[in-house]
């Protein structure tokens, strides 16, 4: 006989300030085999859970309803709940009457009343047929996958291989090192930025247990959790680079040399058509734009290319092409960082008005040591010496018509700029700030702010309306000074935008291979915002870094370590427990139609040869529940989901 | 105020929603940890997936008497299982025809693309389906013995 137990969670006020509970608890005791109810104040804490053990074993249940907040917040903590109380974990059924009643209906406690009233009851009816099951064991594969190389990837990586795993790293530049190999210093503390990447990007190389898999692409993911099966795309490089020793006689002598724009100095410099991004590139090998290069656009460089002439050690290969590469992972750790937003979307900005208007990533080239000037700050139209300086901080951050959110880096990163600036420039220079907070949240930030303030930097609370350009090139903007409350004129031989950070243009693609969603504003969504920053949706697959949202170097570099213990948690088990909520056929019925093999985008359904009858690949199942609605014949059954459990909740609703 | 135009503006219609357990239901409860207020007509019913949903549970709610019925999934391309939103789409589309065959009101299945990231979505949708529905007036289904 089925003996039901109803639990019904106050979560502090969270329900019990809306929900009449009292009224709930007596009408969940009159409802059918049901012959315990009672409430708790927080159901989920230990005392909680003592209540729901105790009343198991006192009134013999067989069936546990919990009422609280949502099962995708507290189903496995009430799961092993009932299992302590040596009850089958498929037994719980729970009503979210938290999220999707008392929180969306605070003003209207009586039909609020009203509808946890029939969500119980639904749960209740659901929960009597409830059967018990089984989860069954799966081998998991021990490699893992690092998608992007930048520091979050590079992070990731170290901590699995150190750990004994192998990692297959990705990235889809020529060079792993991200947007941190961009940066000259990095704030508060002022470290240059290639001193603390480099030797981590020459850690990653050296590991035996990385693979480093650089100018390639995932293109496909399939199965599940502790065994995906990834497609990487090998773009061809058109070197050999196990021939190349990176020493660049090639880039000397390239037809195009100085004629490609060069992307890794964001457009300020000129590089080859054959190339490394910078220096330090790990690895250091030479990669053929395809777009650039003359043989392979239009299949002859003069009367024989210099390239290939050049190179004593062969590798210059024309004819080389895209491979599929086969990997097996156990886990996937995401971590391809954040694109600029482009500032022409902001026409009052003039980004494209004047070449002395730059994004801070710009600058960042433009003041390193190994950018295209080495160091040398001068205007960028006419190489004149730069008196005057002004930051426009929030670009397109904290607009509700474009990026509603904060960068994050934005205002330190101005700040380490000013700081530079004066060191680089002297007294002399003018420097201007104009911003809309100054946030400096992080460890030592604030106190960095504190000296660029107590310094001679003008900052200033407002932003431009719109910066001119005149005829004779020089730059000006009125600002309007919240603090003061004066109306300022700025004359300026450089400007320096600060723009929003934003997904990758591409992060969509990549969502739909990994089955991971995505937030409003773009970036990648973690399970939850607090408990489960570096989880997704998709079990197994893990984000780090900026993908996830804008986030300054430390933060990066501890997510990405948290998702790199999430991985070991899985890749370092020999067998994973399985949900053993999958569909399953009822050999009576099942007539052999076929359709649900059609149907099922995992291949896990296949006819019997002998009997003639679909049967369900239990491995490869993932409990979607397609069949179970395509099934002419009724035959196909969801476990713990059927349709008469539904059916019979939709009954009691009406 | 004829009787029928009462009957009309003062009922409140009751919605089941099927929603799919990776976007739409957790949108739903997105709108509940950011306290988007909407109307307490529904009874959400959670599915792994949209393309698990059987016409016959539509159906069923329709002849029962539920006023309205939601079908929630992962937008297009988004699909945890890959392409059930597109076997649910494809289904209620067939589906409405049926039912307008039957002459049953088609008006009253809603399918919505609803992510995980789009509590305000969900929210709004409800609010959208109780207004409509209110000016479809109740399912004629639910007073079938008067007929």
């Amino acid at each position: 006989m089925v003996k039901i137990g109803v639990f019904i969670c106050h979560c502090g006020t969270n329900i019990g300030g809306v929900v009449d509970i009292d009224e709930l608890v007596e009408f969940s005791s009159r409802l059918d085999d049901v012959v315990f109810a009672t409430d708790y104040k927080y159901m989920c804490s230990d005392p909680g859970a003592r209540v729901i053990k105790e009343a198991i074993e006192e009134h013999e249940l067989t069936r546990v309803v919990v009422t609280s907040c949502s099962p995708r917040m507290h189903e496995p903590t009430f799961q092993s709940v009932i299992e302590d109380a040596g009850l089958n974990r498929f037994c719980l059924e729970m009503a979210n009457i938290r999220e999707h009643c008392s929180w969306v209906h605070k003003d209207k406690k009586e039909e609020a009343t009203q509808k946890a009233k029939e969500l119980v009851a639904m749960a209740v009816r659901k929960s009597k047929t409830l059967e018990p099951l089984k989860s069954f064991q799966k081998e998991v594969v021990h490699d893992a996958l690092v998608i992007g190389a930048g520091i979050a990837g590079i992070q990731a990586s170290l901590d699995l291989a150190e750990a004994g795993k192998k990692v297959y790293l990705v990235e889809r530049e020529p060079s792993i090192g991200g947007r941190m190999a961009q940066l000259d210093k990095t704030f508060p503390t002022l470290d240059c930025s290639s001193c603390i990447l480099t030797p981590k990007m020459m850690d990653v190389a050296r590991h035996p247990n990385i693979e480093l898999l650089t100018y390639s692409e995932v293109t496909e993911v399939d199965g599940s959790v502790g065994d995906f099966d990834v497609k990487v795309k090998r773009k061809p490089a058109y070197v050999d680079w196990d021939k190349c020793n990176g020493c660049g006689e090639c880039a000397q002598v390239c037809r195009m040399k100085g004629r490609v724009e060069d992307e890794f100095n964001e457009g300020l410099g000129k590089r080859s058509a054959i190339y490394v991004p910078f220096q330090q590139a790990v690895p250091l090998k030479y990669t053929i734009d395809p777009n650039k290069c003359l043989m392979l656009l239009s299949g002859r460089c003069g009367e024989s290319p210099p390239c290939q002439d050049v190179c004593e050690l062969g590798a210059i290969d024309y004819e080389q092409e895209e491979e599929m590469m086969e990997l097996n992972v156990g886990s996937i750790i995401v971590a391809t960082g954040y694109d600029m937003m482009d500032p022409n979307g902001m026409y009052e900005y003039g980004y494209d008005h004047s070449p002395d208007i730059i994004t801070n990533l710009e600058f960042e080239r433009l003041i390193s040591s190994s950018g295209p000037t080495s160091g040398e700050i001068r205007r960028i139209s006419d190489g004149e010496e730069v008196k005057s300086v002004s930051f426009i901080l929030c670009v397109g951050s904290r607009d509700q018509d474009l990026q509603e959110y904060c960068c994050r880096i934005g205002c330190m990163s101005a700040l380490k700029h000013a700081y530079l600036l004066r060191d680089h420039l002297g007294d002399e220079v003018d420097l201007n700030i104009c911003y809309t907070d100054i946030r400096s949240f992080g460890k030592g930030y604030e106190e960095f702010y504190r000296r660029i303030r107590d310094g001679n930097t003008t900052l200033i609370r407002g932003r431009p309306s719109e910066i001119n350009v005149e005829k004779d090139g020089s730059i000006n903007f009125n600002v309007f000074d919240t603090m003061t409350q004066k109306l300022l004129q700025v004359n300026s031989d450089l400007v320096v935008l600060v723009p929003a950070l934003v997904p990758r243009k591409d992060s969509g693609e990549l969502s739909q291979i990994l089955r991971i969603s995505e937030g409003t504003d773009g970036f990648f969504l973690e399970s939850h915002p607090k408990l489960k920053p570096a989880d997704t949706a998709t079990d197994g697959v893990f984000i780090a870094g900026c993908c996830q949202g804008p986030k300054d170097i430390p933060d990066a570099v501890a997510q990405a370590s948290g998702a790199a213990s999430k991985a070991m948690g899985i890749i370092s088990r020999e067998e994973l427990e399985s949900d053993p909520m999958i569909a399953w056929v009822d050999e009576d019925i099942c007539v052999g139609c076929g359709v649900c093999i059609d149907v099922c985008p995992y291949s896990a359904r296949e006819l019997n040869e002998v009997t003639g009858i679909a049967e369900v690949d239990e491995i490869l199942c993932t409990g979607c529940g397609g069949c179970i609605a395509a099934c002419p014949s009724n035959a196909c059954i969801h476990k713990n989901m059927t349709k008469q459990q539904i059916l019979r909740m939709i009954d009691e609703v009406i | 105020m004829s009787e029928n135009d009462k009957t009309k503006e003062d009922f409140e219609p009751k919605v089941v929603g099927f929603l799919c357990n990776w976007c739409s239901y957790a949108g739903a409860d997105l709108a509940g940890t950011s306290r988007i207020q909407y109307p307490p007509n529904i009874r959400v019913i959670r599915v792994m997936c949209s393309g698990s949903v059987d016409s016959v549970y539509v159906n069923r709610a329709l002849i029962e008497g539920a006023d309205a019925v939601l079908i929630g999934g992962c937008h297009p391309g988004d699909c945890h299982y890959l392409n059930g939103n597109y076997k649910a789409r494809r289904k209620m589309v067939l589906m409405k025809n049926i039912l307008t065959t039957l002459g049953m009101e088609p008006e009253r299945v809603w399918l919505r693309w609803i992510s995980a990231s789009e509590g305000q979505k969900f929210a709004d949708t409800v609010k959208e389906i109780v207004e409509e529905t209110k000016k479809l007036g109740p399912n004629p289904m639910k007073e079938r013995w008067n007929i």
